[in-house]
């Protein structure tokens, strides 16, 4: 089969190959149970540095993949390597150690955090679990971290409830960063948010980018937010990548039917835009196509008709 | 599509006339034709330990018959409680303060609740966000569209079940005599929604209020609803209520758009108009704040957050959050001032005009004193 984009000469810093996550669905007491596949295969590496965007919709594998990782999710088969490691050979203490360097930021700011925490706690835990520092020191870096994410120190003995949606993101963003990772994965992270909050988070997680050198996976829906801070797309449907390259050349020439289809579907905030929906045709590509080259850069597709 | 039976009289000159809906007194300062729906002045909002909260403030608005008029929005802006004000659906220890609601010129307000139940349904539709909440899981959704066919007088027992197809045909749910037979949990999302979008035209309502109708769903579902939306509109004449916090969705499906901040329209206008020009600055900075321009760049956030409920600012409820407020903002809420192209806003920005009666806040009325404007 087909691998995913090696860029450059240098490692990557994550590398998932031929990721399999089955699930048993029992149908009722008497009959067999069926085996879905939710994540099919699913191969891709992020550099060092970028943010790697993955896409699709609800049922499509993208929040399972990012699960896998960081095995909150054990995943059937497949390869996980996080800095040349072998991500699913790690004991469990092994692997308590290397999520210090890969952490998850959720969808959902109200039932993320533990209500009955403060939130300097909730940022501090991670600390404390980790044996970092001396209590003091705890304290310093927790007000840093709140510092870091634009929230007042002075809140640090508020609970979650006193926050508002996107100050509860932030808080979860500072809890994520407390040990110093340098992956996160961001799972839909400000999809709950009104659009005027999304656009300070989303500032926020460039600028922390920026500053930190982190590298997100980003999991999404919204396409107008992953094509403007995503620099590379994987768009996945039931389970498999169908799509995957530069974010510009995925999108300014979709070589997929359903990215093609996904892309029509996006409302534009502009009532002269040309509106041309494209309806997905399951007959119009075959599954299990292995993806191949479309374009430059990578841009790879399961466009093949054999299989 | 005729309207009740017309046992109520309330009020002059407001019985039975669907086609033309006349009524004459209306808020003043409004356009002239004689729209289908019209709110004026609605203040809505909760009891809470003895202090009246608003939630909806001094709103006024008209949805003409076959118009679609949005109602845009971030989350706490009232825009879901103007709709449950409508059908009179607000929950307690909500409540309907003040204002006016005509639909084809009867005050709604002033129906009686079995006449108001002939009102939901029949004549006005609603959709929620989350069919799966709105469906009733134990029966089927052939049962529940039978049932408002069979309450509303518009089907027998027996041309009941024909017509249940009929709907989910036009709707365009595949092998409708099967699905009908089936449970809410036995549809995709995308069907479920279709099936109560189905359920709500059973009585051939002329107005369909629709909250949020694509939120819970996937873009490629959602483009789907929205185009079933926008044919049945134009097959049926449908006028459409559209509650929504995606700008995308205004542009594509509004004719007007009503833009609410903290429970009052700040902004209305036609929806080119309010896209290539936005007047008030919070549609300014929503427009601003979404992600769109050159990749990677840092979006022009609005800052701080939407004030809680009950604990708006004084003045202009934007003010802390403006990039343009000055001298006169934070003394009195402006009220809407009209720019042409029949467009209103609310903000100093384009005239002085001040709240007109401040019937939902009862703080003291600061007496407007401002030097000239700025722009």
């Amino acid at each position: 089969m087909t691998r995913g984009p090696t860029p450059g000469q240098t490692v990557p810093l994550l590398e998932v190959r031929d990721l399999v996550k089955e699930f048993t669905r029992r149908q009722g007491l008497f009959q067999k149970p069926s085996i879905v596949r939710a994540v099919d295969r699913v191969t891709f590496s992020i550099t060092e540095g970028e943010t790697f965007g993955l896409v699709g919709e609800s049922g499509s594998g993208k929040t399972t993949t990012g699960r896998c990782i960081l095995r909150l999710i054990e995943p059937s088969s497949g390869d996980i390597r996080f800095r040349g490691e072998d991500v699913l050979g790690f004991s469990r203490a092994r692997m308590r150690q290397a999520r210090r360097d890969m952490q998850i930021v959720f969808q959902d700011p109200f039932s993320s955090l533990n209500p009955r925490m403060r939130v300097g706690n909730i940022v501090e835990e991670p600390l404390i679990i980790h044996k970092t520092g001396s209590k003091a020191q705890r304290r310093a870096r927790v007000a840093e971290l709140f510092d870091l994410v634009g929230l007042d120190p002075s809140q640090l003995a508020r609970y979650p409830h006193q926050f508002s949606g996107g100050q509860r993101q932030r808080i979860g963003l500072a809890r994520a960063l407390a040990l110093n990772p340098s992956l996160i994965v961001a799972d839909e992270p400000v999809s709950a948010l009104d659009v005027s909050v999304q656009a300070q988070v989303i500032n926020l997680l460039m600028e922390l980018q920026q500053r930190l050198k982190l590298t997100y996976l980003f999991i999404a829906h919204d396409l107008r937010l992953v094509r403007h801070i995503c620099s590379r797309v994987a768009v996945m449907y039931l389970g498999r990548i169908v799509e995957m390259g530069p974010t510009e050349a995925i999108f300014a020439a979709p070589a997929h039917p359903y990215t093609r289809a996904l892309l029509s579907a996006i409302p534009m905030p502009d009532p002269d835009a040309p509106r041309q929906r494209l309806v997905l045709d399951p007959t119009s590509f075959v599954r299990e196509a292995e993806l191949q080259e479309v374009g430059k850069g990578g841009h790879v597709a399961a466009v093949g008709t054999h299989g | 599509m005729s309207e009740g039976s017309g046992t109520s009289d309330q009020g002059p000159g407001t019985r039975n006339s669907p086609v033309t809906g006349e009524q004459t007194s209306l808020a003043p300062g409004l356009g002239p034709p004689a729209p289908l729906l019209s709110v004026s002045h609605l203040t809505t909002g909760f009891e809470q330990s003895g202090r009246f909260v608003p939630a909806v403030i001094d709103v006024s608005f008209r949805i003409a018959a076959g118009e679609t008029l949005s109602l845009v929005g971030e989350s706490g802006s009232g825009k879901s409680l103007t709709a449950l004000s409508i059908m009179r659906l607000v929950p307690p220890p909500g409540r309907i303060a003040a204002g006016a609601i005509r639909y084809r010129g009867r005050s709604l307000r002033e129906l009686s609740e079995r006449e108001m139940q002939r009102v939901r349904g029949a004549e006005i539709a609603l959709i929620f966000q989350e069919p799966m909440t709105a469906l009733n899981p134990v029966f089927t959704i052939g049962n529940q569209i039978e049932e408002t066919l069979l309450i509303h007088g518009r089907a027998t027992r027996r041309t009941a079940r024909q017509k249940a197809i009929d709907l989910l045909e036009a709707v365009s749910i595949p092998e409708p005599a099967r699905r009908v037979r089936d449970y809410p949990h036995q549809l995709s999302g995308g069907l479920r929604q279709r099936a109560l979008i189905a359920m709500s035209l059973a009585c051939d309502p002329s107005l369909v209020i629709a909250d949020e109708p694509t939120t819970a769903l996937d873009v490629t579902i959602q483009a789907q609803i929205l185009d079933l939306l926008r044919d049945l509109k134009e097959r049926l004449g449908l006028a459409l209520l559209l509650i929504t916090h995606d700008l995308g969705v205004v542009a594509e499906m509004a004719d007007r758009v009503a833009v609410m901040y903290a429970g009052r329209i700040v902004e209305e206008a036609a929806v080119r108009d309010l896209f290539r020009d936005p007047k008030h600055p919070y549609t300014q900075g929503l427009m601003a704040s979404m992600p769109g321009g050159e990749p990677g760049k840092r979006l022009r956030a609005i800052q701080g957050t939407v004030p809680p409920l009950g604990q708006l600012p004084p003045g202009c409820s934007f003010t802390p959050r403006c990039p343009q407020r000055f001298e006169p903002c934070p003394t009195a809420h402006p009220g809407d001032t009209s720019l042409a192209g029949d467009r209103r806003v609310k903000c100093y920005l384009y005239g002085p005009a001040v709240e007109p009666i401040d019937v939902a806040e009862a703080a003291p009325q600061a007496p407007l004193r401002y030097e000239g404007q700025t722009s």
